[in-house]
């Protein structure tokens, strides 16, 4: 009893300094700033990593405010009112993704986009958001912990977007949308002793995987095992990386002054790469701090999943938080070779427009599911 | 709603999830620090080594482009090869002070304004620390004298690249093409691997078509540089590999020879020999000087060239659609014979011109007195229209059609080089698809003399010409004889059936009246020949003439002259060569067209033990 009633204690506690123009505008201020300056350590390193381009700057400062503006309308959006969408959303993003399998465009060997006629969109995105609200939605009316038969239909929701996801193939999005449907089986209380047998099973059955991997898919976890192999090709940016970052050192060489990084050798400098840009010229210090702000805009994301009033907005907050430090794992890992290249971008630094408009409007329903909640006792 | 929420919500959920909550910021910190571990490994424990690689000495992993492949003649005369070229280039963010050495460098070299606004501009598109040409092409003398100066100027350097040059430019240019630098649309269609450090790719012609195996595969090495970026070691090689070379089945000693006989005239010239479909010749002139393209052509001489009313670039041979004119008859006389349309010894009285039954429109004869009484052979040597006219009107614009696809019209021929035009057979379907429009008869009978929306280029006419001189039979034509030691295989042609293969003879033996016949219409170019010419002229339209207006060669502007046309091959007893040839505004087929033909088998035979 102790705990609920810390939590009631605290949101009625929280209610007295909300008539604020912010609470009412749906703001979390604590997130927006954390944000805000995310953002803006995005464009600083932006410019140096684009060679100075101020039109790159230009192009990416328009989709930040473009994505804040998205996050914000998603924070006047009510949380049950998500609830009652979130199956529909679902459906209709497994729809889209069988129709980009059928009809899609084909962007550098992978077919991910649907043309609209006006714009293409990459439903894939979509499913980001829609996959934990789904099983957030399917959980929330049973009774916590969960019987596993509803594991095991929530696991094949989960399955059916990553399969179509990776067949695209994007291995980097599939990884994070399923992440993102296990996070919510996580957080409404499988037992611990399933998740060993799953895990050991998964680990049983890797060497079967690998016979189902797209070939670039199999090159790429071979480069990552041994970079060398292959130094002109594929294991390039890894070693060409690794120097980048080692050589910054403890303090770094200084804003505008990573030759490394900035050399025609390191590719993909300003997307998936752009934190081995940060590395050399703001060192190990630079590195902590901004890895500091991710860790704070997760726990606060969790604090406000802890807050939230009702199961279905819980589930989905700390899934949307874990999701998002998921990402910077898997990309600061990659650039720093402890992982495979798999292609996902920094977190609102990397440049490109698609996956941060996402992310903000995750941030949004944590903002709406913060702001929206009422007093118990009232 | 709430009440549900409020009876699930107790005390054990609350504090599952609490404690799940807990677990997953243990589980992100578990995360932040192996990233962290991670960073000072990197960072701080091999710092040095990083450090060592990245500033002191680095390690500079550079791409060695592979050769390009020469491209050779059949008989080993280069068309295209690399010479190497030496350019004065800077790193910008290696030199302190950069007008100063810009004016220092002008001291020593010859460095025009030019060169440096030319420099500037592209410095500024440049990335950071990417070298960046001053100036291009310098002479021996230039490079030894930067040579004796270079430690005076860090960031400067003299870097070499081969030069791809071609000796026959003009007489060349369509057919063997030329190289540029790659432009955005070409680096995404290419392995960006291989072509680090590539700096040129085919454009056009052989040197497009075949740009994979001229171009090879890339090399690494991995050196050892100064903090100047000045390589003092080579710490591992790996050799590239070069690119094939190519020997074409062209003969530049024809291909000059017609590429000379067409004087001051626009046109085209094509001989493909009939025994193998090697193409001998490949003309389109006016060519122009590839080499200038190789170079880097600025922009003043490519705006001529672009505008130029002799359009230069402009590939005749395949991509020039010109109406065949009168040297589609043969083509349509064989089709009356096979289909029985017409007999060898049938009679056409030719008054000067044809009309429909019923129909007060007169299709004229090229002669206004009219041929008399002709016979198909008769009509062939003569080419009296009226004769095809009738045949037209009796054929049907489909079986034309049908007919004459077998050899290859308005159909690419296959050829090994890119951009080849497939030209226009019209039939009903075609007007119906491409038109909506229906058929009309009287389109028929314009279409028996090769004008209307016939439209063939000089290559398909030269297959064609193939085609009738084997009796059917021929290969696909080929350009490239062999890349390095591999042989390219010739692809065998359709063969083409007819009921009575004795027809074949009757119009060859009409095509020899062409050439050797008394009234024949190239009976000129016969004389002293010691061999035997079977050919067909033809006079395209540039423009319609009206029911009452006369063309009147003396008044009409030079650019709306007719186009003279002339198919041929010889000899006729063991047919060697097949040529094809129009003169643009040429006025006759007989007298302009058919002499350059000539003068292609004259040194063929010559040529030919």
């Amino acid at each position: 009893m102790r705990i609920p009633l810390q939590n009631y204690h605290k949101t009625s506690h929280y209610h007295h300094r909300e008539n604020s123009i912010l609470h009412r505008l749906h703001i979390d201020m604590t997130l927006f700033f954390l944000l805000l300056v995310l953002s803006v350590i995005g464009l600083v390193i932006l410019y140096s990593a684009g060679n100075e381009d101020m039109a790159l700057i230009q192009r990416q400062g328009t989709r930040l405010a473009v994505a804040f503006f998205a996050m914000l309308v998603m924070a006047q959006v009510p949380p049950h009112i998500l609830k009652m969408f979130a199956p529909w959303l679902f459906l209709g993003g497994i729809l889209l993704l069988l129709s980009v399998l059928f009809f899609g465009d084909m962007g550098k060997g992978a077919q991910r986009w649907l043309n609209l006629g006006v714009f293409r969109f990459q439903p894939s995105e979509l499913l980001k958001l829609a996959t934990p609200m789904m099983i957030a939605w399917y959980l929330a009316e049973r009774r916590l912990p969960v019987k596993f038969k509803y594991i095991f239909l929530a696991s094949i929701f989960i399955a059916i977007p990553t399969v179509l996801i990776a067949k695209q193939p994007d291995l980097g999005t599939s990884i994070l949308i399923a992440s993102s449907g296990l996070a919510v089986l996580f957080l409404a209380g499988i037992s611990w002793q399933l998740i060993l047998y799953v895990g050991g099973a998964a680990a049983a059955l890797a060497p079967a995987l690998w016979h189902f991997m797209k070939e670039y898919q199999k090159q790429r976890v071979l480069t990552f095992l041994n970079p060398e192999d292959d130094p002109l090709g594929a294991g390039y940016h890894i070693i060409q990386s690794k120097i980048a970052i080692g050589s910054g050192g403890t303090y770094g060489k200084g804003w505008l002054h990573g030759s490394q990084a900035r050399l025609d050798f390191l590719p993909e400098s300003s997307t998936d790469f752009i934190f081995a840009v940060f590395a050399e010229e703001f060192g190990l210090i630079g590195c902590a701090l901004l890895l500091l702000i991710y860790l704070l805009i997760f726990i606060r994301s969790i604090y406000i999943a802890v807050q939230a009033q009702d199961t279905f907005s819980r589930l989905l907050a700390g899934s949307l938080a874990l999701t998002f430090f998921i990402y910077l794992f898997v990309n600061v890992g990659m650039v720093t070779g402890i992982l495979p290249v798999v292609g996902v971008p920094l977190p609102l630094i990397s440049y490109g427009g698609t996956s941060m408009v996402t992310l903000l409007i995750g941030f949004g329903i944590l903002m709406s599911i913060q702001t929206h909640r009422k007093l118990l006792s009232s | 709603m709430k009440l549900h929420f409020d009876l699930k919500s107790d005390a054990q959920e609350n504090r599952l999830f609490f404690s799940r909550s807990v677990t997953l910021i243990i589980f992100a910190l578990v995360l932040f620090v192996t990233l962290i571990a991670r960073l000072v490994f990197l960072q701080i424990q091999t710092h040095e080594k990083f450090s060592h690689l990245a500033q002191n000495n680095r390690v500079n992993l550079s791409a060695i482009a592979p050769v390009r492949g020469m491209i050779f003649d059949t008989q080993g005369q280069v068309l295209a090869e690399n010479n190497p070229s030496y350019s004065l280039e800077l790193i910008p963010e290696q030199i302190k002070d950069l007008d100063l050495t810009l004016t220092e460098l002008s001291k020593i070299l010859p460095i025009s304004e030019k060169d440096i606004t030319a420099f500037k501009k592209r410095k500024g598109s440049n990335k950071r620390f990417v070298s960046t040409p001053l100036r291009n092409r310098l002479s021996e003398s230039e490079v030894a004298i930067f040579a004796a100066n270079r430690h005076l100027f860090p960031g400067v350097d003299i870097q070499a690249h081969p030069l791809r040059h071609y000796p026959f430019a003009d007489i060349s240019a369509h057919l063997v093409g030329y190289v540029g630098a790659i432009n955005d649309k070409e680096l995404s269609q290419i392995d960006p691997v291989n072509y680090r450090g590539t700096r040129v790719i085919g454009k056009t012609g052989i040197e497009k078509t075949y740009e994979k195996t001229l171009h090879g595969s890339v090399g690494y090495q991995q050196t050892e540089n100064t903090a100047q970026g000045r390589p003092i070691k080579v710490i591992s090689h790996t050799a590239p590999i070069s690119g094939e070379s190519l020997t074409l089945n062209i003969d530049m000693r024809l291909q000059k020879t017609a590429y000379d006989a067409l004087g001051d005239f626009n046109g085209s010239v094509v001989a493909i020999d009939t025994q193998t479909g090697a193409v001998r010749v490949l003309v389109s002139k006016p060519g122009f000087n590839t080499n200038l393209f190789a170079r880097g052509i600025d922009q003043k001489s490519y705006t001529s060239l672009q505008t130029s009313s002799r359009r230069p670039l402009f590939n005749r041979a395949l991509q020039g659609l010109y109406p065949p004119g009168s040297t589609l008859k043969p083509f349509f006389a064989l089709a009356g014979l096979d289909y029985k349309a017409t007999t060898r010894h049938q009679q056409v009285f030719c008054p000067g011109y044809y009309q429909l039954p019923n129909q007060k429109h007169k299709y004229r004869d090229w002669k206004k007195t009219g041929h008399g009484h002709v016979s198909l052979h008769e009509a062939i040597e003569q080419s009296c229209d009226v004769f095809f006219y009738a045949l037209a009107h009796d054929l049907e614009i489909n079986r034309m059609h049908h007919f004459l696809s077998k050899f290859g019209f308005g159909q690419k021929t296959g050829i090994d080089l890119m951009g080849e035009k497939s030209g226009l057979l019209p039939s009903k379907d075609w007007k119906k698809r491409a038109r909506n429009q229906v058929w009309y008869p009287g389109e028929t009978l314009i279409a028996g003399i090769g004008q209307g929306f016939n439209l063939t280029t000089p290559l398909q006419l030269a297959q064609a010409t193939v085609l009738m001189a084997n009796k059917g039979h021929a290969y696909k034509p080929t350009v490239v004889s062999h890349s390095g030691s591999q042989v390219s295989t010739a692809s065998q042609w359709p063969a083409i059936q007819l009921g009575n293969p004795n027809d074949w003879d009757h119009i060859i033996k009409a095509m020899s009246s062409v050439v050797n016949g008394r009234r024949g219409t190239a009976r000129k170019i016969a004389e002293g020949a010691p061999y035997k010419i079977a050919g067909k002229t033809g006079t395209a339209q540039v423009f319609g003439i009206k029911q009452d207006e006369e063309y009147d060669e003396e008044t009409v502007l030079e650019h709306l002259k007719d186009h003279a046309l002339f198919v041929a091959f010889a000899p006729i007893k063991k047919p060697q060569l097949a040529v094809a040839v129009i003169v643009e505004n040429g006025s006759h087929g007989g007298s302009v067209a058919a002499p350059i033909a000539r003068a292609v088998f004259d040194q063929y035979i010559q040529l030919t033990p």
